[in-house]
């Protein structure tokens, strides 16, 4: 046994052969069929130590990759068939509506809405009709402009112009290619939405068609209003919600996501605010990731910040968590008093506004906050010692920058544990005393799996948060101390800088490279989703969201 | 912990030792070990917590202390002021913007609280007990669109906003329309907590000819008060520390700025720090007081939300 101990770290390097190495007890029990991975059986699985369990655990993930990128295309596969096909459907069902309707539905395709009237739906006809026509006033006097430009994003930048009114020079802003993204979006938004109604439209006037053939009478505009408080109540209700994120977060993005292949950026040229910007492609991408070789600053930039990144996430995540458990565990012990006033001071860090703790925190540590001069009086640290500026030494602001983020984030963790603790059934625990059982089998046979079970998703969550956390590292250190090999990227990268801070200094420094912005904040969104993903596949929890109702 | 008295149950007892049973005078004999063990154990967690209390009171003590220095504004290496007094207040309240920022973050988080309470549990209500077409589509979109990092949006809608006159000094319709709008996204926790009502009481209403309009107004309202509440003392709490976004909308207009803002450029170079040091802590004194003393009231209902959300998911 002790010899196989041994031969384990070898596994995690040849992965093919581990499986008959590291598996005595399995060997002993049923002899080894083939060579390379197998599954264990429950039974042979139960057998082995945990170790052995955890180097099996690891090898199943590796092993399965292959089949998971398979699954994943397949997915991707079927999705892009059901769509074509539902495609075909809708194409299909268009034309045979068109072939087989009366007059009043053919008018339809052209007047949207008038077959609503002619069969007296007016409210939903004049509704129709008059989305019709604002989209058509309003493609002819300003969306045609946007969506013709769109491909150029202007043409003419700013000049100086002889004003003949004036008699003297001044400066002339024609195209706006930020204005034209902007509108040209929302003209897109705005085209796609007319597709759509005008296919709700023809929808419509088959169904209504269909209810008049078998004799029976049409909703009147009276029911129609009165199905959006009942059957219909959805809709009322989801109507501002989502024109919000439509509005305010969709177009956005959209907007961000388009920036990322232009040049935009806060420069001025020759003088005047850059209000003429190009498309210029995959250019952003490849001076970020820097896939045609030759190495930039910004690639190097990148790939510390996004490690640090990572890493700070991970610790920042499994602290929290794992500490703010064990405070949970220590309030709640059988035999502690003061439980109330234990909590209570420890939500009261969740009460005051963070901007306020995180600053004041950073300036009592700051270079001239009493936590260093106490030290330097004690003799503990010399004058040079900070724990935010130190260049030479970036691990003592890192390191520090987690230890605060514990002191934020344990309460948070405390009330949440607490609560799930609570559920945990005593019977679990006293059945596990009798088999003699101490704390620490307790915990980390019964406490942690449920744990992890029941806060899979929260850890999910908080991991993607963490890595988006930027108002702890902006407040404690504002990304510092700077890295001075990085330099030559723009937004001086720091030492404890990530992704989202450093993208937020990259928009307000001197140049405001928006398109960097924008690549390094795609490259945020595609981090994030693919740890969802994979994460999420492993997860055990995959539960049924209406097993409470 | 009571069960361990029980003889059958004392968790150091193997298996084999609880056929034969043992006589009343050892089994004291175990418990006063037990008791001892439990001693030493729970006084090493008292001292824990202590230490813990301490390190998490502490910054807040010093920043109390501070606020009532009055013999020099910057940093010093004590924390104990040499001459109280209450002119840093008076200071803040006079000589700065102080009071317009309070009066301009206590609107913008008023109406944010209410605007932002009805969309949420318009949202969660209808993803949590309405089915109808395209739900599970929409709550995928939101998930993905979620994690594009919000900062991004901030530019586009910094230009649109200045676009509609609402930077800058005229930052508040601004800011409360931003808060608001996209709101919507963050409906998982009120929809955990209208996945666990249940559905028998809709069907109930629904079989006695109640629209669902009703059903919403009549039966599910009244049992939502602690989601409701919850709701709102988030979204109320939310704009007093919003720093990023109220920056870039601000955008160095005094007028236009939230507490947050203000406070941190109290301290944003050295020579504001030596100047407003202890004013910034009589700021953050003013701003927490209340605050603290709203969350402490409804913290029942805060621990409610974050614990059901968190299982949840």
């Amino acid at each position: 046994m002790a010899l196989m101990e041994k031969d384990k770290p070898q596994a995690e390097v040849k992965p093919e052969a581990v499986p008959e190495q590291s598996a005595p007890v399995a060997a002993a029990a049923t002899p080894i069929k083939a060579k390379g991975f197998r599954r264990y059986s429950d039974l042979e699985y139960l057998r082995l130590n945990v170790w052995q369990k955890f180097v099996y655990r690891l090898l199943c993930f590796f092993v399965a990759i292959p089949k998971w990128f398979k699954n994943l295309g397949l997915k991707i596969w079927h999705g892009i068939k059901k769509i074509s096909l539902a495609i075909a459907h809708e194409a299909q069902d268009i034309v045979m509506t068109f072939i087989h309707g009366d007059w009043k539905t053919k008018t339809s395709y052209v007047v949207m809405g008038f077959g609503n009237i002619a069969r007296g739906q007016v409210l939903r006809g004049i509704l129709f009709l008059a989305f019709e026509v604002i989209f058509i006033l309003y493609m002819v006097f300003w969306g045609g402009y946007w969506i013709g430009m769109l491909p150029s994003l202007g043409k003419q930048g700013p000049a100086e112009e002889y004003n003949e009114e004036l008699d003297t020079y001044t400066t002339v802003y024609h195209d706006n290619s930020f204005k034209i993204l902007l509108y040209g979006i929302l003209t897109l938004f705005f085209i796609v939405a007319l597709i759509y109604t005008w296919r709700l439209n023809i929808k419509q006037n088959k169904i209504s068609e269909e209810i008049l053939k078998s004799g029976k009478p049409l909703k009147s505009g009276k029911q129609d209003l009165r199905s959006l408080i009942d059957d219909e109540f959805h809709k009322t209700l989801l109507a501002l919600p989502v024109t919000g994120i439509l509005v305010f977060t969709v177009m956005p993005i959209f907007f961000m996501i388009l920036v990322a292949f232009t040049n935009y950026s806060g420069a001025t040229n020759n003088g005047y605010t850059n209000n003429l910007f190009h498309w210029i492609g995959w250019d952003n991408f490849n001076t970020l990731l820097n896939w045609n070789g030759g190495g930039s600053a910004y690639s190097a930039a990148f790939g510390e910040v996004l490690a640090w990144t990572i890493m700070w996430a991970f610790f920042a995540t499994f602290s929290n968590y794992f500490l703010g458990m064990l405070v949970a565990i220590m309030i709640n012990k059988k035999g502690i008093h003061l439980k109330k006033v234990w909590r209570t001071i420890l939500v009261l860090t969740i009460a005051i506004p963070q901007f306020i703790s995180l600053l004041y925190v950073s300036k009592m540590f700051a270079d001239n906050g009493f936590i260093i001069k106490w030290m330097q009086d004690w003799g503990w640290v010399d004058g040079n010692f900070s724990f935010f500026g130190d260049k030479a030494n970036p691990w003592i602001s890192r390191l520090m920058v987690i230890l605060i983020n514990i002191w934020i984030g344990i309460p948070y963790l405390m009330l949440i544990a607490t609560g799930i603790l609570m559920n945990i059934p005593e019977d679990l625990y006293e059945s596990a005393r009798i088999d003699g059982a101490n704390v620490w089998q307790q915990y980390t046979k019964i406490t942690l799996p449920y744990m992890l079970f029941v806060t899979g998703p929260y850890l999910l969550t908080s991991f993607i948060g963490n890595m988006n956390n930027f108002n702890v590292i902006y407040l404690l250190t504002g990304g510092g101390p700077t890295n001075g090999a990085l330099s030559a990227a723009s937004g001086s990268v720091g030492y404890t800088d990530l992704l989202i801070t450093w993208l937020y200094k990259i928009t307000m420094g001197a140049n405001s490279e928006y398109y960097m912005a924008s690549v390094i904040g795609i490259l945020v969104f595609v981090v994030s989703a693919v740890i969802s993903v994979v994460v999420y596949n492993f997860m055990p929890s995959n539960k049924n969201e209406e097993e409470f109702q | 912990m009571e069960e361990t008295a029980k003889p059958v149950q004392t968790p150091e007892q193997k298996p084999s030792e609880m056929s034969n049973y043992q006589p009343a005078q050892f089994k004291d004999k175990k418990h006063m070990g037990l008791h001892a063990k439990r001693a030493i154990g729970n006084t090493v967690i008292y001292i824990i917590l202590i230490l813990m209390s301490i390190i998490w009171l502490f910054p807040f003590v010093c920043i109390v202390l501070q606020s009532f220095r009055c013999e020099s504004t910057q940093p010093v290496g004590y924390i104990i002021p040499q001459k109280w007094g209450f002119d840093n207040y008076v200071n803040l309240f006079t000589t700065t913007n102080f009071p317009k920022w309070l009066l301009n973050t206590f609107i913008i988080s008023i109406v944010t609280a209410l605007l932002q309470t009805v969309i949420v549990l318009c949202m969660s209500y209808t993803l949590s007990r309405l089915r109808f077409k395209g739900r599970k589509f929409l709550m995928n979109f939101m998930l993905v669109i979620g994690m594009f990092p919000g900062m991004l949006t901030m530019i586009i809608l910094y230009r649109v906003l200045a676009d509609w006159g609402m930077t800058q000094a005229n930052s508040i319709p601004g800011l409360i329309l931003v808060y608001c709008a996209s709101s919507g996204m963050g409906y998982y926790i009120s929809k955990g907590f209208f996945d666990t009502l249940p559905k028998s009481l809709d069907e109930a209403a629904r079989v006695d000819g109640a629209t669902n309009a009703q059903v919403l107004v009549k039966i599910i309202l009244p049992l939502s008060k602690p989601i409701v509440i919850y709701t709102l003392l988030t979204a109320f709490m939310g704009p007093w520390g919003d720093f990023v976004f109220a920056r870039y909308v601000s955008f160095g207009a005094s007028d236009g700025m939230n507490v947050a803002v203000g406070l941190q450029d109290f301290l944003s170079t050295t020579s504001n720090l030596f100047k407003n040091y202890t004013m910034f802590c009589a700021g953050g004194v003013v701003i927490a007081v209340p605050i603290t003393i709203l969350f402490m009231l409804l913290q029942k209902y805060y621990v409610e939300g974050v614990t059901g959300g968190a299982v949840k998911g």
